[in-house]
């Protein structure tokens, strides 16, 4: 496999602030990877040392196989559309696009054609002559994606470039987004914060928490199986119980929760050991008696309707809350009636939790 | 009928409202200083620079061209034309020490910015007649400088600093250096990093990014520096007599010197207008090539 950008133990510190903690990423030749995470995570950070903004504390980063961590922006090969679009306020659009190839020197009939090529392809033509602040937010956008694009980069960085527009332009623009980066077969390092787009464009996500890489996958293994209780929490909705290993049974694992046990499939787990399950309201049942392997109970507090899908509120013993989905039309319990929820074993996500390594670590200190 | 009527009522309501008070009243004040201590003086200028001189030179209240055609004579050309050297010297030393100096003071992060922003305004706080003439203690031939470098053995005897053209251009760019400073740090500060980093990103070197984008987008500030130095420098009558000799007169000199011991008033004024019509021109100017006016303060 050809990897086009790799990052290797690559740590960012801003004085006491350890932003991007011993990162590893290895980045596929003319994927769509998107880094998300919540803000303050270190992904635009890392974004930015892979554009050149900022260099890394430790570690190295290739582009093409070659250690760029020293090179300056303007000696790499990768071009950037920025979150505040940063178009040239005083030349025109065409002006704009064409900066990067004027500043290469290309010959200027060459300049003029694939200005042209560019403006046809992120459909501005006839706005050549205007200046910036003449347009509108989604145009301005397209812009600064044609100036990076005409430079052929190899890699496209993108930090949060549809943030600053409204929902409905979003999802035009992020469909538009991928359809360029399709046909131009150009490696996207896209940047949000928002989880629904990172789904919906990416080929592989990087999500990251607290400068840590938690899961690097594609939507369906990070919506299907999440290896950390952030990743689990922060893609789409979630149960969360967590609690100890009580039983192992070939691959079934039961687990003591606060309010009685819960079951479900995994393998390397140990006797006793801290762990999450997360299950997603859509694989939740439940039925009117005890399930075998189940042992909670729960009080049917509301229901709210979501177009196709009905979310039914239910309350464990504890007050915490979970969800059920179950689409519009199946029969529903009566609220405040009382239900046993359960759900096939394999569809419940067992996670290492990391408080084991906080108890291992007192064990230790303990026996000495 | 009497919805018509209750509409009328309301709309003469609304028109009670905002208008309040009478226009007499409110910008009737403002108007009456303008016009007692801008407009009517300014008017007076005019009209005796129209004026000629008895042999006592007494104003004498008539319509003769003299004065003009007085000051379009050689000597006069020749000190318009020296004023005007002077003033473009000290422009251009202005632009050349106070871009990189506001240039830093607006990027840095450092926590002294405010302190280095400080250090071009208090010297504001003291009269600019006595900085001058504190500049002529420390440079004259036995002044500070001159013992300083005597002392170290550099120079044999005493140099002379003063009364020569450069004397005066330095005192020019002491004094009018934070008018070049101040607009060049308001229109630096505004420029967006994020700017210089796509800059960057498409390929742009250092020296280029500063062709390209710094330099376009801080012209504003450039110009309204360059304007907000060069006339006054014409002016500074006071800078030329204590630090400069006989050979770097400015536009002001004359002026003043019209009006107190050559005691030709009407000659005066007619200097001073054609002062302020350069001054006219030269922000007409900066308004056609694009400048801002709210930048010159004006």
């Amino acid at each position: 496999m050809e990897y086009i950008v790799e990052l290797d133990g690559v740590n960012k510190v801003y004085g006491k602030n350890h932003v991007v903690k011993d990162l590893d990423l290895k980045v596929k030749e003319g994927e769509f990877l998107t880094l998300l995470g919540s803000s303050g995570c270190g992904k635009t950070t890392t974004l930015r040392m892979i554009a050149g903004f900022e260099e890394p504390t430790t570690g190295t980063i290739k582009v093409e196989g070659e250690a760029i961590e020293e090179k300056e922006p303007f000696e790499r090969n990768v071009n950037t559309v920025f979150q505040t679009y940063a178009l040239f306020p005083h030349m025109t659009i065409a002006d704009n696009i064409a900066y990067g190839l004027k500043i290469k020197k290309v010959p200027k009939a060459e300049i003029k054609t694939r200005v042209k090529e560019m403006i046809d392809l992120v459909q501005l033509s006839g706005f050549e002559k205007r200046y910036p602040s003449q347009l509108s937010g989604g145009q301005k956008q397209r812009v600064a994606i044609a100036r990076a694009l005409i430079n052929k980069p190899r890699v496209l960085l993108l930090d949060e470039p549809l943030g600053a527009l409204d929902l409905k332009l979003r999802k035009q623009m992020q469909l538009e987004l991928k359809r360029l980066q399709r046909k131009l077969n150009i490696t996207f390092i896209y940047v949000t914060h928002d989880q629904e787009e990172a789904l919906t464009m990416s080929d592989r996500i990087a999500i990251m928490h607290d400068g840590i890489l938690d899961q690097l996958g594609t939507p369906s293994e990070i919506y299907e199986a999440p290896k950390t209780k952030f990743v689990a929490t922060f893609i789409g909705e979630t149960n969360i119980f967590d609690g100890t290993v009580g039983f192992i049974n070939g691959d079934e694992v039961q687990v003591t929760v606060e309010n009685g046990f819960i079951t479900g499939k995994g393998d390397d787990f140990k006797f006793g050991e801290y762990i999450t399950v997360s299950v997603r309201p859509e694989k939740m049942k439940y039925s009117e008696t005890p399930v075998e392997g189940f042992g909670i109970k729960v009080v049917v507090k509301d229901y709210i309707y979501v177009g196709s899908v009905i979310k039914c509120i239910v309350v464990l013993p504890n007050g915490n809350e979970l969800k059920i989905e179950r689409l519009a039309g199946e029969s529903l319990p009566e609220i405040g009636s009382a239900i046993y929820p359960y759900w096939n074993k394999e569809d419940a996500v067992l996670i290492h939790s990391r408080e084991n390594s906080i108890f291992e670590a007192l064990d230790n200190v303990v026996l000495a | 009928m009497e919805l018509g009527e209750r509409n009328e009522k309301l709309i003469k309501k609304h028109k009670w409202r905002s208008n309040n008070l009478p226009a007499i009243a409110t910008v009737g004040p403002v108007a009456l200083l303008l016009v007692l201590l801008v407009a009517v003086p300014l008017i007076y200028v005019a009209v005796m620079s129209f004026c000629t001189t008895d042999q006592y030179y007494n104003v004498v209240f008539s319509f003769s061209l003299d004065n003009y055609k007085n000051l379009m004579s050689a000597d006069y050309m020749k000190i318009y034309i020296q004023s005007i050297v002077i003033a473009l010297l000290t422009t251009i030393i202005c632009i050349l020490v106070g871009y990189p100096f506001s240039y830093l003071i607006a990027r840095t992060k450092s926590r002294w910015k405010q302190l280095m922003y400080m250090l071009v305004i208090i010297p504001f706080w003291t009269n600019s007649l006595i900085r001058i003439y504190g500049w002529r203690t420390f440079l004259g031939t036995k002044g500070w400088l001159n013992t300083i470098l005597q002392t170290i053995g550099i120079t044999g005897g005493p140099v002379d600093f003063l009364y020569k053209q450069g004397t005066t251009v330095f005192g020019m760019v002491y004094c009018l250096i934070p008018f070049m400073i101040l607009p060049l740090y308001t229109s630096i500060e505004k420029l967006d990093g994020s700017l210089l980093e796509a800059a960057a990103d498409l390929g742009a070197k250092p020296f280029k990014r500063f062709l390209t984008v710094v330099l376009p987008l801080t012209s504003g500030g450039i110009f309204s520096g360059c304007i907000m130095v060069f006339i006054p420098c014409l002016g500074y009558f006071f800078v030329s007599n204590i630090l400069g000799g006989g050979n770097s007169d400015v536009i002001g000199n004359l002026i003043e010197r019209q009006f107190k011991s050559g005691n030709n008033w009407p000659l005066g004024a007619a200097l001073s207008i054609i002062l302020i019509v350069i001054t006219l021109l030269l922000v007409k100017l900066y308004q056609k090539i694009g400048g801002d006016m709210d930048e010159l303060g004006v």
